[in-house]
């Protein structure tokens, strides 16, 4: 058969181009031309080159808040993955009261951010929410707004009860996928349970795991709406994420040029992880298939 | 190792089963002897598994006991009643090394790390798998994986006996003989009582003394591989055994005589009277062809060689009859009756055997 050569085909792809342009890459571009650029309004322009990213690179309050989020998605991952692991390994296998569990644990999921930070900022407070009225009257002075441990608590602690979910359904997806067999074996192995665990379940949960703490390391890692509703970043900077402070440099002092510097420079860490983890999960599938 | 005796079990998949049919296991009461080889024969799903998993204790019996010896172990766990099993499909802890996965039942049990490295070399040596113990067992091809699952089936020393479910399904043919003959060194070596479920009679032939062939939740016999050969107790024996399995013909018996439809056929034996469904069964092995007036009348309907024999296909009344002849035997043109030789025929009433009153004749003189 013959290769007909016809270029006019690549008008075929032109549809996809312009969605994609409009959705994905011109409004990126644009932040990568402020991110070269500086303005001292009516929208005049000046050639910057890489000045923003070495002042954002160099700048403390930059550095503080990474470290902070770090902190913060460690903290959460430390805490979320396993209890995820127990809830899954403690919630029963089939009949009535597993489907009632399944959506006793979708519950939290399916509540917007912004309610979710509403629900634990009152809850909080000493003087309406029921969790600081009760540590109130047990003469421990909880106050989130003030002290920087209680507002970490405070936050960690939301985000363990809005997304241990997605790890612990994860998981049970994981578990109810391995043999009844491999059980059957182990009893005639006479292995204990927690051997059973570490060379049954946790090999077998190993692919969702990893999916499951790159979607948390994700989520977290981008944390806005929640802590900016229950303590809107402080006391101080105690709880300032990098997305707080993005969205105050960028919409509270406009300072465009180091916002979109700093955006970018985001963007590419959590591209980074996200490379990392699909490496070692293709890494993975490779020697499995072996 | 002791004796397991069955006293009086059955087991029922149901909370609250009613009649025999809810049973995946009926009665059983059985004495499985200390140290034999016993293959469990049976089509899928008459429950070989079943009796399996509740000797291991991986399944409460609903009703009866288990006795390993003079021990009441119906209630124990597999821990405590410390047997080994191999499944049908190959269990491995990926994240282990062949080497560690072959010690794994010794290291649970707290064993002595001399004496663990020692027999897992030996187990590896029978497995063909010294090679690789070193590697992970990740990523191992099925049948590698099977031969890890063996291998730890048989590690331990000091079980009470070894169950095996159907564990060569997944094996490569050539392999699975030189498996079976190594089981089989295995038991001569060590004695273990073993049990090796499989619907594969071949296999269960020449892995057991003892054959035990199970059929809709019941034993329907136990006995040598001749004796299941010889005077299977039940139709499914003859036709589950065999190749092709026993004929089975309708009949009306009376005396040494069976009268099938219009034809007479003489027995090896005088029986009573009997009623119900009543059937001979004869052996192809058994049946020779003929010409002329003796013997039933059939249409031949094929010929298919094997190789060491040809097995001829024939209808005696509609219903199939099979002869097993002799390799390279013409048949001839005329050739439309069958003979049965009447010492080897066996007498059923519904599906059981019943055994002649007295033989009329030595086989010797009939046999012709």
């Amino acid at each position: 058969m013959d290769k007909i050569q016809n270029n006019k085909a690549w008008f075929l792809v032109l549809p996809v181009l312009v969605l994609v342009a409009f959705s994905a890459v011109i409004p990126l571009m644009t932040v990568v031309n402020y991110s070269v650029q500086d303005t001292f309004g009516n929208n005049v322009f000046f050639w910057e080159g890489l000045g923003w990213f070495q002042e954002v690179l160099t700048s403390k309050q930059v550095h503080s808040a990474f470290g902070r989020q770090l902190m913060f998605s460690g903290l959460i991952l430390a805490i979320q993955i396993p209890l995820g692991i127990l809830i899954a390994l403690s919630m029963p296998k089939k009949g009535f009261w597993a489907s009632v569990c399944l959506v006793l644990m979708a519950l939290p999921l399916l509540i917007p951010w912004n309610v979710v930070g509403t629900i634990w900022q009152i809850l909080g407070r000493a003087d309406i929410g029921l969790l600081g009225y009760t540590l109130d009257a047990l003469n421990i002075n909880f106050n989130y707004s003030r002290n920087p441990v209680h507002a970490w608590i405070i936050v960690v602690t939301m985000d363990v009860w809005h997304w241990t979910s997605l790890v612990a359904l994860l998981a049970y997806a994981g578990l109810q996928s391995i043999p009844q067999a491999y059980y059957q074996a182990a009893k005639i192995d006479q292995a204990s349970r927690w051997k059973v665990f570490r060379y049954i379940e946790l090999p077998k949960m190993q692919g969702v795991l990893l999916i499951a703490i790159l979607l948390r390391f994700i989520d977290s890692f981008m944390i806005y709406t929640e802590p900016f509703v229950v303590t809107g970043g402080g006391p101080g900077t105690a709880t300032s994420f990098l997305s707080i402070d993005l969205v105050k440099m960028a919409l509270g002092q406009f300072d465009l040029g180091p916002a979109a510097a700093f955006s970018i420079m985001y963007f590419l860490v959590i591209l980074l992880v996200s490379w990392v983890f699909y490496t070692v999960m293709t890494n993975l599938d490779k020697a499995e298939g072996r | 190792m002791a004796q397991i005796t069955l006293d009086n079990l059955a087991h029922s998949y149901l909370p609250n089963p009613k009649g025999e049919d809810d049973y995946a296991l009926k009665q059983l009461d059985h004495v499985w002897g200390d140290g034999e080889a016993y293959a469990l024969l049976g089509a899928s799903g008459c429950g070989k598994s079943t009796l399996l998993n509740i000797i291991s204790g991986l399944l409460v019996p609903s009703r009866g006991r288990i006795l390993f010896g003079d021990r009441d172990v119906t209630r124990e766990d597999t821990v405590a009643r410390n047997i080994a099993q191999v499944f049908q499909f190959p269990v491995v802890y990926d994240t282990m090394t062949v080497g560690d996965n072959l010690a794994f039942p010794l290291r649970n049990r707290g064993m002595d790390a001399g004496y663990i490295a020692a027999r897992v070399q030996k187990i590896a040596a029978m497995i063909g798998m010294e090679e690789v113990l070193k590697r992970k067992a990740r990523g191992l091809t099925a049948d590698a994986k099977q031969k890890i699952s063996l291998g730890r089936g048989m590690v331990r020393e000091d079980v009470n006996a070894i169950l095996f479910d159907e564990p060569l399904t997944v094996i490569d043919p050539h392999m699975k003989w030189e498996l079976r003959t190594q089981l089989k060194a295995l038991h001569n070596e060590f004695g273990h009582t073993m049990i090796y479920v499989t619907h594969d009679q071949t296999e269960a032939l020449t892995f057991a003394d003892k054959v035990v062939v199970m059929h809709d939740g019941r034993v329907v016999q136990l006995g040598t591989p001749e004796e299941l050969f010889d005077t299977p107790e039940h139709t499914f024996v003859g036709y589950f055994i065999g190749s092709p399995g026993m004929n089975l013909i309708e009949a009306e018996v009376s005396g040494n005589i069976a009268h099938c439809a219009a034809h007479q056929v003489a027995l090896g034996g005088n029986y009573k009277a009997l009623s119900g469904r009543v059937q001979i069964g004869i052996r192809p092995e058994f049946v020779t062809l003929a010409s002329g007036e003796e013997g039933l009348p059939v249409t031949i309907k094929r010929i298919e060689d094997v190789g060491r024999h040809q097995i001829l296909r024939a209808e005696f009344e509609g219903k199939p009859v099979n002869a097993i002849l002799p390799e390279g035997m013409a048949i001839p043109a005329d050739a439309n009756r069958l003979k049965f030789q009447p010492e080897r025929i066996c007498v059923y009433v519904d599906d059981w055997r019943v055994a002649p009153l007295h033989s009329v004749s030595t086989p010797e003189e009939e046999a012709v």
